[in-house]
């Protein structure tokens, strides 16, 4: 029951984008077909999924105060946590690499039309988000972990993949000049915003 | 009406006519203008023209709908309020108390909202477009009787436009504009939307401030007052009739079903979305029934379709032609997800009791999406068997 909570809560709840508004560069500049914001989605899950349980193994194993301490007895006041940011992005760097050589292999049409932001997941600040996230709740078990990072990724597939698909249908619309592009996409994000503020709050 | 329309096409066109005094205000004037009369504006291309019916009398049509909803609003805000001090009084008192209480908002949400769209019409050189007449109609039936006037016109503001206008008016809007005036107040001013003294309007014409508080059957449950006592407090005919606190035009099913009856008969609202979200709402509460670990859980599944807004917002709401989903089977899941979203809601989240429209305004985000992969599964459907045939 506890897994499925924080799955779920990290899907509505506390959404990457909507309750903390992480990884917004990407979210704002791939929407723009739903193509691309399903392949950016994806591939955002399974750098999340991947890299958090990793970095969970690493936090618990080696960076926390006495995660040494199953070498030997004598590690156990060794503090290695001021190296959690570096270790953390090493981490996802070496991850979104490996999944930028599988997308150019397996999909070079993806891969032409995601461009930069595919490499750029290296530093896409909900990526590393999860990673501090999950330092940051003490999740007690991998599982868990892993539970959450589904779930952040499976919420920001979510958002990314609704504001395409409404992206898709306002390019029809008359949008005042001004606002056009990059500005009715903020509003459109603040709205939405709104609607998932209805699940603000829920306890399973 | 002859000499009117003479009046009007030789004394006051001139004045908004192309060189005329007051030719920024055109559109005003062309808006008042097709109110009254029929426009001779004639196609000089082919049309093809499939049904008499335009913008303005499909938005008459739901209006009409919506006369049950508003009259038993009325009605109901004055016998919550003589019920809550505990005075007996007379029906025309009931109806005069809730009437000086409702019109005032509707009253305002008219004026703001087309104060709004006139201006906007004016800016953008435009006609004045008439998605606004039911929204200004919705508004006020969504809200608490006693919410301050001023709240209504902030509101207002904000959802035609940043709900609407700002992607260019009628028509284009992704959240329901009611909807979105409804969510503002409900995040911006939580303590005027729920709780438990927002339900009647206690300012009487003495002036005195009553204790007198009321919850709504939700706000109780919510507040874990056992399954048995809301029975007693709320029972399945009252919640059905609408003798229950609410907002003002919600609180009657059977009002709303007239509405149903008027909106499926002239094909305006989609049965398909109105029957999907029932179902989603039933099986929800079904499943809640099941495990049933607390009031909320206990309430029948058929009177949660009863209490709170599920009928209004399913109605009236959830088949906004515009927020909705386009395609047929996307009605179905945007329908179904509505009403499962919104029951769920309702259950699991403390917070907000009333979640229905919370649950319609987050599938208005999730209907575009809806609808692109109904589309696209059709296309692949036909790319296979465009293949098997070559093949």
């Amino acid at each position: 029951m506890d897994l499925v909570n924080i799955f779920v809560k990290s899907i509505f709840v506390d959404n990457m984008i909507f309750a903390y508004f992480l990884g917004m560069c990407s979210y704002l500049a791939v929407s723009k077909t739903v193509k691309t914001a399903f392949g950016l989605g994806m591939a955002v899950i399974f750098v999340l999924v991947v890299t958090v349980p990793m970095n969970y193994l690493l936090e618990n194993y080696v960076l926390k105060e006495g995660a040494l301490a199953w070498i030997d007895a004598s590690y156990a006041s060794v503090d290695l946590s001021f190296l959690s940011f570096i270790m953390f992005i090493a981490v996802v760097a070496a991850i979104v690499q490996l999944v930028e050589m599988l997308v150019e292999k397996l999909s070079p049409a993806l891969y032409g039309s995601l461009g930069i932001f595919l490499p750029l997941i290296a530093v896409n600040c909900s990526i590393l988000g999860g990673a501090l996230f999950m330092q940051e709740r003490q999740y007690s078990s991998i599982a868990e972990a892993t539970s959450f990072a589904l779930g952040s990724g499976i919420g920001w597939f979510l958002a990314i993949v609704a504001i395409a698909a409404i992206r898709e249908k306002v390019r029809y619309s008359n949008v005042p000049a001004p606002l056009r592009g990059l500005g009715i996409t903020f509003i459109i994000t603040g709205l939405m915003g709104l609607a998932f503020m209805s699940f603000m709050g829920i306890e399973l | 009406m002859k000499a009117l329309h003479n009046f009007i096409e030789n004394n006051i066109k001139p004045t908004f006519d192309e060189g005329g005094k007051l030719e920024k205000l055109y559109p005003a004037y062309d808006a008042l203008y097709t109110f009254l009369f029929v426009p001779a504006h004639a196609n000089h291309h082919g049309v093809h023209v499939r049904d008499g019916i335009d913008l303005k009398r499909t938005m008459v049509t739901v209006i009409l709908a919506l006369v049950p909803c508003l009259l038993f609003g009325i009605w109901n805000t004055g016998h919550q309020h003589f019920l809550a001090l505990g005075q007996t009084a007379e029906f025309w008192d009931k109806v005069l108390f809730g009437a000086l209480k409702v019109m005032p908002i509707v009253v305002v949400s008219y004026t703001v909202g087309l104060g709004v769209e006139f201006a906007m019409a004016v800016i953008k050189k435009s006609q004045v477009e008439e998605g606004f007449l039911v929204s200004g109609m919705l508004i006020p039936l969504c809200l608490p009787a006693d919410i301050p006037l001023w709240m209504v016109a902030v509101a207002t503001i904000f959802a035609v436009l940043i709900g609407k206008e700002v992607f260019g008016g009628t028509g284009m809007n992704v959240l329901n504009p009611a909807l979105t005036a409804r969510a503002f107040l409900f995040f911006a001013y939580p303590t005027y939307m729920s709780g438990d003294t927002v339900w009647h309007a206690d300012e009487a014409f003495s002036g005195s401030v009553d204790a007198v508080t009321g919850a709504t059957a939700l706000g109780d449950a919510a507040a874990k007052m056992p399954v048995d006592q809301i029975g007693a407090k709320y029972d399945m005919m009252a919640s059905f009739i609408g003798t229950i606190p609410g907002s003002v035009g919600e609180t009657s099913v059977v009002a709303c079903l007239i509405g149903a009856f008027i909106l499926l008969l002239t094909g305006i609202g989609s049965w398909r979305i109105m029957a999907s979200m029932v179902l989603g709402g039933y099986t929800m509460g079904l499943i809640f029934n099941f495990f049933a670990v607390n009031p909320l859980m206990q309430i029948d599944a058929l009177h949660h379709l009863l209490i709170g807004g599920f009928a209004f917002g399913c109605v009236f709401m959830a088949t906004d032609p515009v927020s909705a989903a386009q395609t047929n089977t996307g009605k179905y899941i945007y329908g179904f997800l509505c009403g499962f979203l919104g029951i769920m809601i309702r259950v699991f989240n403390p917070a907000y009791p009333e979640g229905i429209m919370l649950a319609i305004l987050f599938m208005n985000v999730m209907a575009p999406m809806v609808d692109h992969y109904v589309v696209q599964a059709n296309i692949n459907r036909r790319l296979k068997r465009l293949n098997t045939v070559n093949a």
